[in-house]
């Protein structure tokens, strides 16, 4: 019989693209990634082995403990405000009907489609120190005109406040999905037990809706410490040094300063700590079903 | 009784929702009103919410001084390319995973569950220096390879492929069909809609990325539309309609792609997010 090799002949030319392409485009720059952390070299040629110098490194230098902070200072003025901001405005669409609904959602997530460049256009058009719409705003309560992107204080509240605006529609989807699912019979059986709104969602709703509000951390926990888009066009021109993030300091290093060795040390730092994070997240968040 | 009690915390809700709503899109609109004003009107103090004139010469300079047509046919090649390549080596390669018994088919499983956690950001370094051993800088091919590891494509695929129930596959197969035959004439077929929707979230992702495309092209003939708007400055003269106008230019196809496909968009974000819809 013959049919096991051809089983896996057949097989195998249904794979073969998508491996060919994991191999070379995935698991082979992974590879080299981390044998560059051990190398000298430039961001194009070779370089000299120098064992575990670029690890001692990190640690010691100033800017990349600065980009680690900032990342963190980056995620938590995300993840949890646009989780839960996400849940709250899907419950806010999920609670009107027909056209309207149609009409609010697609205000939450129009944005969501655009181009991270033509998000960065309208937000700096906005926050224009001169011309910008909000400066307005800004001149009549809090009394003066701000350069927010360049702003050391001000430059990261307001790249997290546009990174909410921007992606918020995509939790909100999830949220809605999941609030679907929850049983219109249990409002009804509550209402009749004469539970208000807030009893409903402290003991129907948040419940329920847990493993998806589970699932949009996780998500927004790893995405966010991938930032870089967003906060590299709004900040451009300004001083990097105040809202330089982790793979923002991979790209100064290996591309603006041509140190390939260091900088893929800094990349295999930032994957590290993803894997750690990710695995960490799972532990707490499958623990606490509330 | 209180047969007409009104719920008057019902209605504040609805009025702040809607509040909310109009805030949260009042920045697209801003964008798209400034390029229709002129670029002195842009600058004049006050809010104007309407143009007093009327104009599209911020489109027509943006269209006849920038480099923006080339631009657009780069992000068409890129974007379509790469929709077609992800999908097709998803479809294949979870049909494999899903239907077939093969050596090797857990490790390859585990392998494509395990990548969904690597930042691709963090291989921007290698992938760099794989592409410039190529000769692929400043090529649409080097800007396609890359982006075509998208695992998440495989595992949708497969979750799809293995709730098509095993009869239609059997009855197939005494027919004497092979394994190409059965992928492409029932599999394919009945998962149309999975298709199509991850055809369309991948195109908006490729059209839409921006860390890869921008390391990748230096030079602004090869530049996508995303990066080119942002990279290649005007060097006179106030600009904010102008930009404004590449940026809504810039948009244009994946908000028409959205509004067209709104349903698919929608389920294709739940799939790549783990929900089956």
């Amino acid at each position: 019989m013959h049919t096991k090799s051809r089983d896996n002949w057949v097989a195998a030319a249904f794979v073969a693209p998508f491996v060919i392409a994991y191999l070379v485009l995935f698991l082979y720059p992974t590879v080299r990634m981390i044998f560059l952390t051990f190398t000298d070299a430039p961001l194009i040629g070779t370089g000299g082995w120098v064992g575990f110098k670029n690890y001692l490194r990190l640690f010691n230098d100033k800017a990349y403990i600065n980009a680690f902070w900032n990342t963190g200072y980056f995620v938590l003025l995300t993840v949890i405000p646009n989780t839960l901001l996400g849940l709250v405005f899907a419950m806010m669409v999920n609670r009107q009907k027909g056209y309207v609904q149609s009409l609010i959602l697609a205000a939450f997530f129009l944005p969501y489609i655009l181009p991270v460049s033509v998000v960065f256009r309208i937000w700096e058009w906005i926050m224009d120190y001169q011309f910008g719409i909000a400066q307005y705003a800004l001149d009549a309560f809090y009394g003066e005109r701000v350069a927010v992107f360049r702003n050391k204080a001000w430059a990261m509240p307001m790249i997290a406040f546009v990174t909410i605006w921007w992606t918020i529609g995509f939790n909100v989807l999830l949220f809605i999905a999941g609030l679907r699912n929850i049983s219109q019979d249990m409002y009804d059986a509550s209402a009749l037990d004469g539970a208000n709104r807030w009893k409903q969602f402290r003991f129907i709703t948040w419940p329920l809706i847990w493993p998806v509000t589970a699932l949009v951390l996780t998500i927004q926990l790893i995405l966010q410490l991938k930032i870089f888009d967003q906060l590299y066009l709004l900040t451009l021109g300004g001083n990097v040094n105040n809202t330089m993030v982790l793979v923002q300091y991979i790209y100064k290093q290996a591309f603006q300063l041509n140190k390939g060795g260091y900088g893929a040390t800094v990349a295999f730092s930032l994957f590290m700590i993803i894997v750690v994070v990710s695995v960490l997240q799972y532990q707490v968040l499958r623990a606490k079903p509330r | 009784m209180n047969i007409v009690k009104i719920d008057f915390a019902g209605r504040l809700i609805t009025l702040v929702t809607l509040a909310i709503a109009i805030v949260w899109a009042f920045p697209l609109y801003w964008a798209i009103i400034t390029t229709l004003k002129p670029e002195f009107e842009v600058v004049q103090p006050g809010i104007n919410l309407l143009p007093k004139t009327w104009t599209l010469e911020s489109y027509a300079h943006v269209l006849t001084t920038t480099k923006i047509g080339r631009w657009y046919l780069n992000s068409v090649v890129v974007s379509v390319v790469v929709t077609i390549l992800v999908v097709m080596m998803g479809a294949l390669c979870g049909y494999a995973l899903s239907q077939l018994r093969f050596r090797g088919r857990t490790v390859l499983w585990f392998t494509v569950l395990a990548s969904f956690m690597v930042p691709i950001q963090a291989l921007i370094v290698t992938h760099f220096v794989l592409m410039s051993q190529l000769g692929l800088i400043n090529t649409w091919l080097g800007i396609i390879l890359p982006q075509l590891i998208v695992p998440v494509v495989v595992i949708v695929y497969k979750q799809f492929f293995d709730s098509v129930p095993k009869d239609f596959r059997e009855a197939a197969r005494v027919d004497g069909a092979g394994e190409f035959d059965i992928f492409l004439r029932i599999f394919l077929p009945m998962n149309w809609g999975v298709t199509t929707a991850l055809a369309i979230i991948t195109f908006i992702g490729a059209w839409n990325s921006f860390l890869w495309p921008f390391l990748v092209s230096t030079s602004e003939d090869t530049m996508t539309i995303t990066v080119g708007i942002t990279q290649v400055k005007d060097n006179f003269g106030v600009q904010y309609a102008r930009n404004l106008a590449a940026a809504v230019l810039a948009a244009m196809p994946v908000a028409i792609a959205y509004l067209i496909f709104q349903r698919r968009v929608t389920q294709a974000i739940m799939l790549s997010a783990g929900i089956k819809g």
